[in-house]
């Protein structure tokens, strides 16, 4: 695996807000086909590290795509190059129909015919959706919204789908539900990079994990090894 | 009753040019929350531009109309990208005050080629029909008539097209638009420009119904329209539409049966009240601040 060319690659990424360190430092990779999880409590970098590579907020180090600097990139370009971000809270336009929301999560596409094709894909895989369509987004239950945020994110083809806390609010079930869907797309092809709380979930479907303390990475190994660490059976699993 | 009918008509035309300059106010704070005082200055540019257009080139009504939309839509656009765009994440008051600041530096800047007051030149042939006692007159039915016609075309657009809805998105959260990819910068511009091109409309048409026009014509008719935006629920489209033809219908009857004196203090004493019942205007809605 790791003599291949990482399909995103993180070096030396620091992040501060004012004085505020978020992230001190960290260097990972994501592999093709991976999925790759960053655990760690409230605080410790997860969402900054997920905003900089987006290119929401500003950052030191280097994060590359492919051959691609992403420093130079637009946020907006960002996702058109194929990275994607169902973000912390779920940044559903709540004043925007269902249907709107995902219409525009489509901008940077002009395949009509493969969109139309999407749709039913996504309907297929979110049959709530699909009878919530007319429905303003801000009328929907949390996992409904969280299922319409990572719908956006398919639609934008993305390669590499990046998600902040995707269990966040949701019921056990909501939980598994929406993790089960991860590893359906990720078996489709889609990358992805899953940050979380909730270790035990994120550990289970992950092809590697890496442990986020305070602004710096302690720990790496495949999600099975990290869940058999005592370390992080103690700090994150509830011992 | 028939004069009643003609100050409905009257209150017709100055409404709808309040309700054009409201929608610029009401479109900018929708997605950056933020009062483009500059904007009754871009109105006062629009009347300029029509004035030069008319004067200097000769050119017939229609044309004129496009030189001062797009001139003061590329000017909006312009603004928003020095002055506004850096004061982006500012405090929002850094960014009023540089509205303020735009709207003097166009006075001013108005003012030292043009010193005196100008006379636009007549644009629309002078008929007046007489309808069951009622005159309305050719200019009337053109100003009524076009500025329903764009508040449409600006209602369907927000509503039906992508950068409509792009817009509506930036409204309620800009922070997720660009992870969308939607170029968020595009969309402002694109706000910017069809918010004062609307303002530059109701500039010419203003200065065809008031043909003296000077480099502070923009500061009591954009305080008005601000109000009007106000009034029907600033952010709201629509609310700013209503809202535009309310301070138009009240300060023509207020004129119309009261000593025109008392125009203004009723409009605003009015206002004052309706806002002390619905603080967020008409069609405006109460939404939590986000932190």
């Amino acid at each position: 695996m790791n003599d291949s060319t990482p399909l995103l690659s993180i070096r030396d990424l620091r992040v501060s807000y004012g004085n505020i360190k978020a992230v001190l430092g960290i260097s990972f990779e994501v592999y093709e086909g991976e999925i790759v999880t960053l655990i760690g409590a409230n605080g410790a970098g997860k969402s900054s590290t997920l905003r900089a590579i987006s290119g929401m907020v500003p950052y030191s180090g280097s994060i590359t795509y492919r051959n691609t600097d992403l420093r130079k990139v637009v946020s907006d370009k960002i996702v058109a190059l194929g990275i994607a971000q169902v973000p912390e809270g779920r940044g559903i336009f709540g004043n925007l129909t269902v249907q709107e929301n995902l219409k525009l999560a489509t901008w940077q596409r002009k395949d009509k015919p493969e969109i139309e094709r999407d749709y039913e894909r996504i309907f297929g895989i979110f049959p709530r959706l699909k009878e919530r369509r007319g429905q303003l987004g801000g009328t929907l239950s949390g996992g409904e919204q969280q299922m319409l945020a990572v719908a956006r994110a398919l639609l934008s083809r993305s390669k590499v789908m990046l998600l902040d806390e995707p269990s966040m609010g949701l019921s056990p079930v909501l939980v598994r539900e929406i993790f089960n869907i991860l590893t359906e797309i990720n078996q489709a092809g889609t990358t992805v990079l899953l940050v979380e709380q909730n270790a035990n979930m994120a550990l289970r479907i992950a092809s590697r994990g890496y442990v986020l303390e305070t602004g710096n990475l302690t720990l790496t190994g495949t999600g099975a090894e990290l869940l058999g660490n005592p370390r992080v059976k103690e700090a994150y699993l509830g011992g | 009753m028939t004069y009643l009918f003609q100050q409905l008509l009257n209150a017709m035309q100055l409404g709808s040019i309040y309700a054009l300059i409201a929608l610029g106010y009401t479109m900018v704070y929708g997605i950056l929350t933020m009062i483009n005082f500059a904007h009754g200055d871009l109105f006062m540019v629009g009347a300029f531009l029509c004035f030069i257009a008319a004067t200097f080139l000769k050119l017939p009504f229609v044309p004129t109309l496009l030189i001062s939309m797009i001139g003061v839509a590329l000017l909006g656009v312009v603004i928003e990208r020095l002055a506004y765009k850096p004061l982006r994440h500012a405090p929002r008051v850094s960014a009023v005050i540089t509205a303020l600041g735009v709207g003097l530096f166009l006075e001013n800047f108005t003012l030292v080629f043009s010193p005196y007051p100008q006379h636009v030149p007549e644009l629309i042939a002078n008929k007046t029909w007489v309808i069951a006692g009622v005159s309305i007159s050719s200019l009337q039915i053109i100003i009524i008539l076009l500025s329903i016609g764009l508040m449409i075309l600006l209602d369907q657009i927000v509503r039906h097209t992508m950068v409509g809805m792009a817009m509506r998105a930036i409204s309620w959260d800009k922070t997720i638009v660009p992870l969308m990819g939607v170029p968020l910068n595009l969309i402002i511009s694109i706000t910017f420009a069809l918010g004062t091109s609307l303002g530059a409309a109701a500039g010419t048409m203003y200065s065809l119904a008031f043909p003296v026009i000077d480099p502070y014509m923009g500061i009591m008719v954009g305080w008005k329209a601000f109000i009007s935006a106000v009034v029907g629920g600033i952010g709201n489209i629509r609310g700013a539409m209503i809202g535009g033809f309310i301070l138009g219908g009240v300060e023509i009857l207020v004129a119309a049966f009261m000593p025109s004196t008392y125009r203004d203090f009723v409009a605003f004493s009015l206002l004052l009240v309706l806002l002390i019942f619905r603080p967020y205007g008409i069609l405006g809605k109460p939404r939590p601040q986000k932190v």
